[in-house]
């Protein structure tokens, strides 16, 4: 059912069928999964980089010029690439690591690759926003580096940080849709092969309800997350 | 390497001290041979104009500044001879309060208060005492469950104080601890520090551009200008008797501020 031959409120209707949502749903889940996955291994490794090129600044807690500047220039080479690149410049990586170029595990490395760095650079911002008066105070306790990290800047920080983690994670659903095109499968793949190769609209409206509806939810849990921190230290 | 020094002078020896920064390739000479003597037990003010070298001054001695030369000895211990290990344990000798106050929003008033028991390594019971009985002496025992940011700016120093008092320091270091309180509370806090100086003996080294605050609360007192000190004695003598351009500087202008205050129905 293509917009080009059927009046806008057939093609609408059309989207809710239970025949268009049997094609949908499999592929929602796989972007569920990929996302998840990618989400998860973003958290962990963005996250540990953020923190590490932070507190290796010159003016940070544990001053390491050299890897600083190393990797910072890594993290700008990985984000310098567009996520449609980054996926290419990855199916050779997967196939090495899973021994296939395709699949949903193989589009994760991308996401990963393209996604990490990305955290970690707004691990940093976050973190950055620690006024430096908090860090010196756990200093005249005679607090060492450790704890001043663990107990004083991540816990500060904490409503920043979920929050960037959010816009990851939107980052990581629209970069999953976008790899579909390269055997990832999943809503993204849904939307190019229906609704743009053979003009089913009301399929790649469908995809569109399921991409929108993950992104508020993502978006509502990481905004009530960090406001309800955020109420109960009364910070607003 | 403990840095023992033998027989002090006073119980908190500056010497000689120097610090200069280089910002944008500029050198900037801030403390240019300070010294100082602050007797055990003593409230001891350092008054000085905004920029003077103040906090400089008060961060050189728990070194979160290192100097570039000169001697800073606490307690007979050598602050700039020590290891990283070492100086921690010699800063959980020294408190410090800000005029931010710095107190982490993340945690009650019981977690601020005990975050330096738990770097000392301490039991959680007698975590839970030290943060009831610093709490007590602030008078701050029905605020623990609650946050900082909830807190009125006199309880948030309040919680600074009983912070940097919870593992009961020989020092108190002060930097503008009551700069950014009304008059009311600025009396109160002050009155506070006297209060934990008469009760645990803590020597405490008071810095503000406060004269009021000087005035009130210290028995010595120096003045800080263009990074040296220029003028030091017994607070009453300096009052009455300022030496240097900033000491009368300081005297012309808080006689005015006085007769303001007065012209307008007081404060
Ligand atoms: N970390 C720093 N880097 C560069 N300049 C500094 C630094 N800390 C202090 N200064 C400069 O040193 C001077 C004295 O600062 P400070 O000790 O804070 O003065 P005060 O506390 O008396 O107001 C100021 O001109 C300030 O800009
Ligand atoms: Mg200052």
């Amino acid at each position: 059912m293509s917009l080009l031959n059927t009046p806008f409120w057939e093609v609408l209707k059309a989207s809710f069928a239970p025949e268009v949502w049997a094609e949908i749903l499999p592929a929602a889940f796989d972007t569920l999964y990929m996302t998840l996955v990618a989400s998860a291994i973003t958290l962990v490794f963005g996250f540990a980089l953020g923190v590490a090129i932070t507190v290796t600044r010159r003016d940070g807690l544990l001053p390491a010029a050299t890897f600083n500047a190393a990797a910072g220039w890594l993290i700008n080479c990985f984000r310098s690439l567009p996520q449609m690149i980054m996926i290419i410049l990855m199916i050779p990586v997967a196939r090495l690591v899973f021994g296939r170029s395709y699949g949903m595990n193989s589009c994760i490395i991308a996401l990963a690759a393209s996604c990490v760095p990305m955290y970690a650079r707004i691990v940093e911002s976050s973190l950055l926003e620690i006024s430096k008066g908090k860090i010196e105070a756990a200093k005249s306790m005679g607090s060492g580096n450790l704890r001043i990290i663990f107990r004083v800047l991540l816990p500060e920080t904490l409503p920043s940080l979920i929050r960037g983690f959010t816009v990851a994670v939107v980052a990581i659903i629209s970069m999953s849709a976008l790899a579909g095109n390269f055997g990832a499968g999943g809503i993204g793949d849904i939307a190019v092969r229906f609704g743009f190769q053979r003009f089913r609209h009301e399929v790649l409206f469908a995809c569109v309800y399921v991409l929108v509806v993950i992104v508020q939810a993502v978006q509502f849990a990481g905004d009530t997350a960090s406001k309800l921190i955020l109420k109960k230290r009364r910070l607003i | 390497m403990s840095g023992q020094i033998p027989a002090p002078k006073g119980y908190l020896e500056i010497e000689n001290l120097k610090k200069s920064f280089t910002v944008r390739g500029e050198r900037l000479e801030v403390l240019r041979g300070v010294s100082l003597s602050v007797e055990e037990g003593d409230i001891f003010g350092v008054i000085g104009l905004s920029g003077a070298g103040k906090s400089t001054l008060a961060r050189c001695v728990n070194r979160l500044e290192t100097p570039d030369s000169g001697s800073v000895v606490v307690g007979g211990v050598d602050m700039l001879r020590l290891s990283a290990r070492e100086l921690n344990r010699e800063r959980q000798r020294i408190g410090m309060i800000f005029q931010q106050f710095n107190l982490f929003e993340s945690k009650t008033v019981y977690q601020n208060i005990a975050y330096p028991l738990r770097v000392r390594g301490l039991r959680k019971d007698e975590i839970d005492r030290g943060v009831r009985e610093a709490a007590e002496v602030v008078g701050l025992s029905d605020k623990l469950p609650a946050y900082p940011a909830g807190l009125s700016g006199g309880e948030k120093q309040r919680v600074g104080i009983a912070r940097a008092l919870a593992n009961r320091p020989d020092v108190l270091l002060s930097d503008e601890a009551t700069s950014s309180l009304d008059p009311r509370t600025t009396l109160s806090i002050l009155e506070l520090l006297k209060d934990v100086n008469r009760a645990f003996g803590v020597t405490i080294l008071l810095i503000t551009h406060e004269m009021d605050a000087v005035k009130y609360a210290c028995r010595n007192m120096a003045v800080l200008e263009n990074g040296v000190i220029s003028e030091r004695g017994v607070t009453r003598d300096v009052f009455s008797n300022p030496n240097s351009s900033t000491g009368k500087m300081f005297m012309r202008v808080y006689a005015e501020m006085r007769e303001e205050y007065t012209e307008g129905g007081g404060i």
